[in-house]
């Protein structure tokens, strides 16, 4: 009954003044919007960008780096435990980059709960020799189903049939750089040189385009049989193991495990991009910058125009107070008129903003560099209009503050003689 | 031994803005239950001070002020806006009626929020209030569409709603003509006679308080006849 009251009171208060109560409506329901929208499209970009390289990076990738031993055979004399060593030019020994025992290896992967899945990888220098030159590229043994499973290696096969690797034998896909600089078309037989010097005709059944160029220029896929054939070596050899985790959080501590276990290099996901990480939360950080900024503008604009609005009705709460509201009641009356506005525009903002989220997802946006990319990208997540939501409930609630603690502590008795 | 419905003990009161005065010294009375009194007195003398001491809105006085026998000393804001909507109706010599809200509603407000009858109820008896100001026929109207003599009357209709203990009026025929200041001292003459309402006018009309029936006469801020 009391509350029905002093929202009465307050929506009369309110509908006196309409024209104004809608401009800061309107002041809220514009930001509340480009938050939505602006955020939505920010994530969107991010995820997109993140995709790029997230999604076909494995979160662990565990490889035999060649490296100087970090032993020496001195250093493990007893006979010489308390002296210093200095040892000059000390070399990497011929060691192989094949990863040894990777049956047993994948095997336990394979049971390892926190894994969601491994692809093998088998990574080859080579040359492509178009007619007297030799171009420089690399090969990439995979397994296409578990690429494809794991990296969505599909979508990045702009021409083509990923599948063909696997069913065409000698097959390969090339990178969109790669191809365009060798000249070689779908269909064609290019002869490709390892660095051992062996030699092998192979089919080009496909175009790769990753969106990053330099990638493209080098990078070409074939399948693991193909490239050990190529490689002459036996069908256990591989250089490469892809995992991908199913919480990606807990690749460095992972990639460190495994290491130690396995007497291998690990390198986890977050140490091999942080980069983007850092582009990504710098640009999430200035989306929220700009979207609170907004929001702290239509709140001046409340706080406006309960000032105009408490200084034009003092007589009126003057009488209330004559006649028994007391200064809680006032102060209720004004902050529910703050949250009328800042509820009726945020509801309206979340509104449109998904109305512009909208038609921004729908905007043509087509690059080369970005394939499977037909529109700008937009996160519909829900936290940012929950987010947006309760920020604007919480800057209207601030707005209204000041200006209902004034108007609960004025004093009817300066008002009625005042006149 | 009846109880008073409002007494005042050695109540003073001083300005301090931009010097001190005492405009309030040592104001000692009571007001039993049915008078109907009048404040007269010089402009200046001090008669709005002291009725919005009496009507607790003032709360910067020294002394006591007892309504119908409790004090008004210490009470919190919130305390003293629930005596005011309870017990005290006031008229002041504007009509300070709400023009976002119809006359109706106007009267209805201080009912509404005493919260003792349902809105349905509140509604019967601000018509029964407007009725006995004979303005029933203007409820739905909005203030700024009724006269002057006729906001005063809704004004004294919403200073009864809550069957108040004592109305105060601060001037209310101050701003009327002839013909409607008789029209409200008949009201409230009516209101004392036949409802045995307490009543407490200030005014400067010596003929409105010859025809009351107490005179309080205050000169310089002290009460030097009651
Ligand atoms: N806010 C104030 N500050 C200083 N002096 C005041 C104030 N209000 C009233 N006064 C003074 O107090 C005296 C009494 O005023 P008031 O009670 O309004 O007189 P009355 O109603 O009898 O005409 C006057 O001299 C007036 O100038
Ligand atoms: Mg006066």
């Amino acid at each position: 009954m009391k509350l029905k009251l002093l929202s009465r009171v307050s929506f009369s208060l309110l509908m006196a003044r309409w024209k104004q109560t809608l401009v800061a409506a309107v002041g809220v329901t514009f930001s509340i919007t480009m938050f939505i929208a602006l955020l939505s499209f920010m994530s969107g970009l991010n995820d997109l960008l993140d995709g790029l390289i997230v999604n076909r990076t494995p979160h662990v990738r565990l490889y035999n780096e060649i490296q100087a031993s970090k032993i020496q055979p001195i250093q493990l004399a007893k006979k010489y435990a308390n002296s210093y060593n200095f040892i000059n030019s000390v070399k990497p020994k011929n060691e192989k980059i094949e990863i040894y025992n990777s049956a047993a290896i994948l095997k336990e992967l394979k049971n390892d709960s926190r894994v969601l899945g491994f692809a093998p990888k088998i990574t080859t220098q080579v040359f492509f020799n178009v007619g007297t030159i030799d171009l420089t590229g690399v090969i990439n043994g995979i397994d296409p189903i578990e690429e494809n499973r794991l990296f969505m290696f599909k979508e990045y096969v702009t021409t083509g049939n990923f599948m063909d690797l696997k069913n065409t034998p000698n097959s390969i896909i090339l990178g969109k750089g790669a191809a365009e600089k060798i000249l070689a078309n779908i269909g064609d037989v290019i002869q490709v040189t390892t660095s051992k010097g062996e030699k092998m005709q192979m089919k080009v059944v496909g175009y790769f385009q990753s969106g990053i160029q330099e990638v493209d220029k080098v990078q070409s896929y074939a399948s693991i049989a193909t490239t050990q054939k190529l490689l002459g070596v036996p069908n256990n050899y591989i250089t490469d193991i892809q995992v991908k985790l199913k919480d990606i959080l807990l690749a460095p501590s992972l990639a460190r495990e495994f290491s130690a276990l396995y007497d291998l290099d690990a390198v986890d996901i977050q140490t091999a991009n942080s980069q983007f990480e850092t582009g990504s939360s710098v640009r999430t950080i200035i989306s929220y910058a700009v979207g609170i900024t907004l929001l702290i503008v239509a709140g001046f604009g409340i706080y406006n125009i309960l000032n105009m609005m408490i200084y034009e009705k003092m007589d009126s709460i003057a009488i209330l107070k004559a006649t028994g509201f007391s200064g809680n009641d006032v102060n209720q009356i004004f902050i529910t008129i703050a949250l009328s506005i800042g509820i009726f525009g945020g509801i309206l903002g979340l509104v449109f903003g998904a109305g512009l989220s909208y038609v921004i997802d729908n905007v043509p946006f087509n690059t080369p560099a970005l394939p499977t990319i037909k529109t700008f990208p937009i996160n519909y997540n829900p936290k940012f209009y929950f987010i947006g939501a309760v920020f604007s409930i919480v800057t209207t609630y601030f707005a209204g503050y000041f200006p209902s603690r004034k108007a609960s502590k004025i004093d009817p008795v300066l008002i009625i003689r005042g006149k | 031994m009846q109880e008073k419905v409002l007494e005042a003990i050695n109540i003073s009161k001083s300005f301090h803005d931009p010097i001190t005065i005492k405009v309030l010294k040592d104001i000692n009375f009571s007001l039993n239950p049915g008078e109907f009194a009048s404040i007269i007195g010089k402009s200046g003398c001090g008669k709005s001070t002291l009725l919005y001491i009496l009507s607790t809105m003032d709360t910067d006085y020294e002394g006591d002020l007892l309504i119908s026998g409790i004090n008004m000393k210490n009470k919190k804001e919130g305390e003293l806006a629930l005596v005011r909507n309870q017990k005290i109706g006031f008229v002041f010599q504007f009509h300070y009626l709400l023009n976002e809200f119809s006359v109706l509603k106007n009267v209805m407000l201080p009912g509404l929020k005493l919260n003792k009858y349902s809105e349905k109820e509140v509604e019967n008896r601000a018509y029964e209030k407007l009725k006995i100001l004979d303005i029933q026929n203007e409820a739905l109207k909005k203030p700024n569409q009724l006269s002057g003599g006729q906001k005063q009357r809704v004004a004294i209709a919403r200073a009864l709603i809550n069957d108040p203990l004592i109305i105060m009026g601060d001037e209310p025929t101050g701003n009327l003509d002839k013909k409607n200041s008789d029209i409200v001292f008949d009201i409230f003459k009516e209101l004392a006679e036949v409802y045995n309402q307490t009543l407490l006018i200030v005014t400067h009309d010596n003929e409105f308080a010859s025809k009351t029936h107490r005179i309080i006469e205050m000169e310089d801020g002290k009460i030097i006849k009651h």
